[in-house]
């Protein structure tokens, strides 16, 4: 095992077995990865990150496989952070987006990695941050976090981004409802990918609507969303992706004058109460999991003998001096 | 976050072999061992699965091959991997390969073969037995 400055050293150098160890650590959940990323910290915030969310099937990954291919042309490096579900059941994943993205698997420039979501307790995005963090220190000029946006946690990991993607594909009009229901709000470009299809027309408007409905996007100097029609698999549309995400990236800077993620408070605050939260959840349920506390009062309330409210206070309370997890 | 170390398998398909079927059965198998498996694709040279191994920190790599060029493509994998300075990550390797060629690759560092006939509990338990996350 190397020693944590050698490690950094190497992160830094952008030696990818030193790299693809530290984020396996963070998803693993090793306690001396912090002190890694501690170090870390102040080689971070030089990396643009771009958001790619949406349904299974829209062509996501073969997206970002294009993507990739244009940025490299243009000279940048690119990290890749695939995020796929876990299995509910045995814990286990497939993890499948790496398949459309092979090609740039021998390319020095480019880094890909698949992660797993995991059972964490809301922590897929602190660890996907974390991982994040990494890539920005190794380098990395561009780095696209891809998610499935199905649950909140996956849409909480694009908030991470500096520019949110949402891909949704024609005919898909329960999808675009699902849309509503809380993601709308987190994008700042709309793709309709295999636009070729019927009903892309209709899902423009669709969305355009649902857009237009949210009038804050419509007080003046504010982003207002664009919405791009591609066919990513034919390398059509990911330019002009591009594009939008540049002048994406040139209204932020106009409005928060520095893209530093940790330079803007509002994502200062979210992240540093996600990591608290993290922590003493963490430390709470390992404390009371590890004792057996934990099982002891489930099963008592399956016997009837306390109610759930009493249970969860009686193992919470005595631990508010919390002792440290390390 | 999570404090336990979860197995990560590579599952992937050397060579110019369409054949993925098998591929696709063994990667559910693993995940529903409950371990992390990252699916190659079709038609991976040696050094390419290499590379994506190590990006993908997995601790184990299982090569499919039914189109009889194992004994370059299997062997090779294990020779990048030592170029590569990633001699821990092991590789077994599963498909059709005469008895006569497993000797050879064993010798080569192929940790086990998996022909015909192996279930998919052999397979699960073989590794569970002989591969351990990564410390």
């Amino acid at each position: 095992m190397p020693s944590t400055s050698e490690l950094v050293e190497k992160v830094i150098s952008g030696d990818v077995r030193s790299v693809a160890r530290v984020i396996r650590d963070i998803d693993d959940g090793i306690p001396a990865v912090r002190d890694v990323l501690k170090a870390l910290y102040p080689h971070t915030g030089k990396a643009y990150v771009i958001g790619i969310t949406g349904a299974p099937g829209v062509g996501k990954s073969t997206l970002v496989d294009q993507m990739i291919g244009h940025l490299r042309a243009d000279g940048k490096t690119v990290g890749v952070l695939a995020v796929d579900p876990t299995s509910p059941f045995s814990g286990g994943a497939i993890l499948g987006d790496r398949v459309r993205m092979q090609r740039h698997s021998m390319d020095e420039g480019v880094f890909i990695r698949s992660l797993a979501t995991r059972g964490h307790f809301g922590g897929l995005t602190q660890s996907t941050r974390s991982a994040i963090d990494v890539l920005d220190a190794m380098g990395k000029d561009i780095v696209i976090v891809e998610t499935v946006g199905v649950g909140q946690d996956e849409v909480d990991v694009v908030r991470s981004a500096h520019t949110t993607v949402i891909c949704v594909i024609p005919g898909m009009g329960d999808d675009i409802q699902a849309i509503k229901a809380g993601i709308l709000e987190v994008g700042d470009i709309f793709l309709i990918n295999k636009a070729d299809r019927e009903g892309s027309d209709k899902t423009l408007s669709d969305l355009r609507l649902m857009i237009d409905m949210d009038q804050k996007k419509y007080e003046s100097g504010t982003w207002k969303p664009p919405i791009l029609k591609a066919q990513a698999v034919f390398d059509q549309g990911v330019t002009e992706l591009l594009e939008e995400i540049a002048k994406h990236a040139d209204y932020l800077r106009s409005v928060y004058g520095d893209l530093r993620f940790r330079a803007r408070k509002d994502k200062v605050r979210e992240e540093l109460a996600e990591m608290i939260k993290n922590r003493l959840v963490e430390t709470v349920l390992r404390g009371i999991t590890d004792t057996g506390e934990f099982e002891e009062a489930a099963e008592a309330i399956v016997r009837g003998d306390i109610d759930p409210y009493t249970a969860s206070d009686d193992l919470v309370l005595p631990k508010i001096s919390l002792p440290d997890p390390e | 976050m999570e404090r336990n170390r979860r197995l990560r398998v590579m599952v992937a398909k050397p060579g110019l072999d369409g054949h993925d079927r098998g591929a696709r059965i063994i990667a559910r198998a693993f995940r529903d061992a409950g371990f992390e498996v990252v699916y190659s694709g079709l038609h991976q040279t040696p050094e390419e699965i290499v590379h994506a191994a190590i990006q993908e920190d997995v601790d184990l790599i299982g090569l499919s091959s039914l189109a009889g060029a194992h004994s370059y493509l299997f062997p090779a994998v294990v020779e990048f991997l030592k170029e590569r300075d990633a001699e821990d990550i092991q590789v077994i390797g599963g498909g059709i390969i005469p008895e006569e060629d497993i000797t050879r690759l064993k010798a080569a560092g192929i940790r086990e073969i998996f022909t015909p006939g192996s279930t998919l509990d052999d397979i699960v338990a073989w590794v569970r037995e002989n591969v351990n996350p990564k410390e």
